[in-house]
């Protein structure tokens, strides 16, 4: 009786903050989802639907885009995953107090603008840059300009999307019991044989959500491929952007955006149906 | 006939910074024994496993495993193996899947893997259908047989045992000392175990070796501990036990110090030089006292009042004060329970044969 009377106060209690959000969140994402299927270049959502967007999508090769984020993205996470774990198990179990400094440091970066930071790696790469500047200075000759390919772009993806690799990494390296890494050297494992046989799969929760944060994020990133990349490729995003502003279409806008909200989602439901978030969450067994 | 030594550590010394955890020692184990290592928490029981098992590099000596020095093999090449305090299950694999670990390390092909887990399931009298069981949905005693079928699919030379028993209740880690047992005599095995209980040593171990800050106390059977402990220490570690001080005669006897316990014309040979300026501890169990009535006479007899009584199952204790303020404990069993109570005058007696002397102190 009293649970059911605390059931539904706690249910009453959450109506403001859960009509904030739908309203917020849920909104945003319909009037896309409507704006996806309206005919070409209308401002209204009250027009016949058709879904003539989408047939621009195929015939105009915006693919090609789609091919480009959805691959950066996923050469990114890999990257960032043989790059973090390291890190992140050091961070998890050697490190000690050092890794509140660490956590610290990464976090900071966190602080300044994405621009602002790719920027600063605009100017030490490019043409004239600080690298090949002190190269030819004392070397005499430098390379011609680091920018504007595509492993720069995905370069940037890694360093930008970091933290958002490390922190889960390193959360569910912590989840591996010590003692099990002991049992298994003590039944005969060797180093690799802990690793694939208690570590990745103990640490599985961890490497799947730093994955998919990493992925998704990348996969909706703009910032690097105009600033690094020099729009030597164009990302899906760029053509969103491009579409809503300087195309005037946004019923192709909101097509594109659907195209990636779909496909990222998938991969992220997928992937999150997979992985008991409580464990993550240290509400364990 | 003493069996081969298996096992044998000579001038093991650990150091932790400046801590010395164990001081130089000498220890040789016999194959097929059930050795058991028992001391307070810090006495250094723990750093012996784990130097034994390769968890920890020792700072100076050797152990050999048949002759052979393994203090420099990596833990994974040592052919021991050990079931940990916290059992360390792999969560994520099935029981079967755990007790395969070793062979599947081994590269074991998956059929003579399935069948040996088969077997080990049996040898521990645990149902077939747990093969592919999750570890979560297993009781504390199922565990228990999983790690130690687990251990055993690995085939050691020796199997260690870090107190696996000290997290479960009384009833069952009766019942799993005794399977302990049980399981070393089938598989002919040796057993270390460490322990902090003497009691669960008892039970199973064919010596014990009782540590104390990092050396080793007494080195014995369970009898021997039990009848002739080396030092106070011993004798206090086993539970109730009273400890008189007492002193040489020139006449050759014993004189209790403070209280009046005299023992006079002592007819027993304790193998101890009883001049006059020995000091001596006199040991006498709380089994070994009994009430006399009027008219019996004992060896010693002392005369106090019964201050306290508990009932402990089968038996009931009593704590007796003597005049001189000593404190005496005794137990009978049920069936021979002291009549009156609190506060009563009594008079207690035992005889000679039942003390053992402990010599220094």
């Amino acid at each position: 009786m009293m649970e059911r009377l605390d059931r539904r106060q706690g249910l009453l209690a959450a109506l403001p903050i859960t009509a904030l959000l739908a309203v917020s969140f849920l909104a945003p994402l319909l009037l896309v989802a409507l704006f996806s299927i309206m005919p070409q270049k209308v401002f209204s959502v009250l027009n016949m639907p058709d879904f003539s967007s989408f047939g621009v999508i195929v015939s105009q090769g915006y693919y090609r885009s789609l091919f480009w984020s959805l691959s950066m993205a996923f050469a990114a996470t890999v990257i960032l995953l043989v790059v973090c774990w390291p890190l992140a198990y050091g961070m998890a179990k050697v490190f000690g107090r050092f890794s509140l400094v660490l956590t610290i440091a990464v976090v900071m970066t966190l602080f300044v603008s994405e621009n602002i930071r790719l920027f600063g790696w605009v100017l030490t790469l490019m043409k004239g840059g600080l690298i090949e500047g002190y190269m030819r200075s004392y070397l005499g000759a430098g390379p011609d300009g680091m920018l504007y390919n595509v492993p720069i772009i995905v370069f940037g993806l890694v360093y930008v999307y970091f933290p958002f690799m490390l922190f889960p990494l390193a959360q569910g390296i912590s989840m591996v019991p010590d003692d099990a890494r002991q049992a298994a050297t003590d039944l005969g494992a060797t180093r690799w044989q802990v690793f694939r046989e208690i570590d990745l799969p103990l640490a599985a929760p961890g490497i799947l959500v730093g994955s998919l944060l990493s992925f998704v994020l990348a996969a909706g990133a703009m910032a690097e491929s105009k600033l690094l990349g020099g729009q030597v490729v164009i990302v899906l995003a760029d053509d969103v952007e491009t579409a809503f502003t300087f195309g005037q279409n946004w019923p192709l806008g909101s097509a594109l955006a659907m195209v990636l909200i779909i496909l990222v989602g998938t991969v992220a439901v997928v992937g999150l149906s997979r992985v008991d978030l409580d464990t993550i969450m240290g509400r364990k067994r | 006939m003493a069996a081969p030594i298996i096992l044998r550590l000579k001038g093991v010394k650990k150091k932790f910074g400046d801590f010395t955890a164990l001081h130089g020692i000498d220890l040789e184990i016999e194959e097929g024994e059930f050795f058991t290592i028992v001391g307070p928490s810090g006495s250094g029981k723990s750093t012996i496993i784990r130097l034994l098992v390769g968890m920890d590099d020792l700072t100076e000596g050797e152990i050999s495993l048949r002759g052979n020095r393994i203090d420099q093999v990596p833990a994974n090449l040592r052919p021991t193996c050990m079931v940990f305090q916290s059992l360390a299950l792999f969560p994520h694999r099935s029981v079967g899947e755990n007790i395969e670990f070793p062979l599947k390390i081994r590269g074991v092909a998956p059929a003579q893997r399935k069948e040996r887990a088969i077997e080990l399931l049996d040898l521990l009298r645990l149902p077939r259908e747990f093969y592919g069981k999750r570890i979560q949905q297993c009781s504390g005693g199922e565990k228990q047989r999983v790690a130690l079928a687990r251990a055993l699919a690995f085939d050691p030379e020796i199997l260690f045992f870090d107190e696996p028993l000290s997290a479960l209740d009384y009833r069952l880690r009766k019942t799993l000392e005794k399977e302990l047992k049980d399981l070393h005599e089938r598989t002919g095995k040796t057993f270390v175990y460490i322990t902090h209980s003497l009691e669960e040593a008892m039970v199973m171990s064919d010596r014990i070796a009782i540590m104390r800050a990092g050396r080793f106390e007494q080195i014995a059977t369970a009898d021997e501990i039990y009848a002739r402990p080396v030092s106070r220490f011993v004798a206090e570690f086993m539970g109730e036990v009273n400890l008189f001080d007492v002193h040489g005669t020139p006449n050759g006897g014993l004189v209790g110090k403070g209280i009046e316990l005299h023992v006079n014309g002592v007819a027993r040979d304790y193998g101890l030089d009883l001049g006059p300026e020995a000091r001596f501890t006199m040991m006498v169990r709380p089994e070994s006292l009994r009430f006399l009535p009027a008219g019996e006479t004992a060896d010693i007899i002392l005369q106090g009042v019964l201050t306290a009584q508990y009932a402990l199952g089968s038996r009931i204790q009593y704590n007796v004060e003597t005049a001189s303020g000593v404190q005496i404990t005794v137990e009978k069993l049920r069936e021979d329970a002291f009549g009156g109570g609190i506060g009563d005058a009594v008079v207690l007696g035992f005889d000679i044969d039942s003390t053992h002397l402990i010599g220094g102190e």
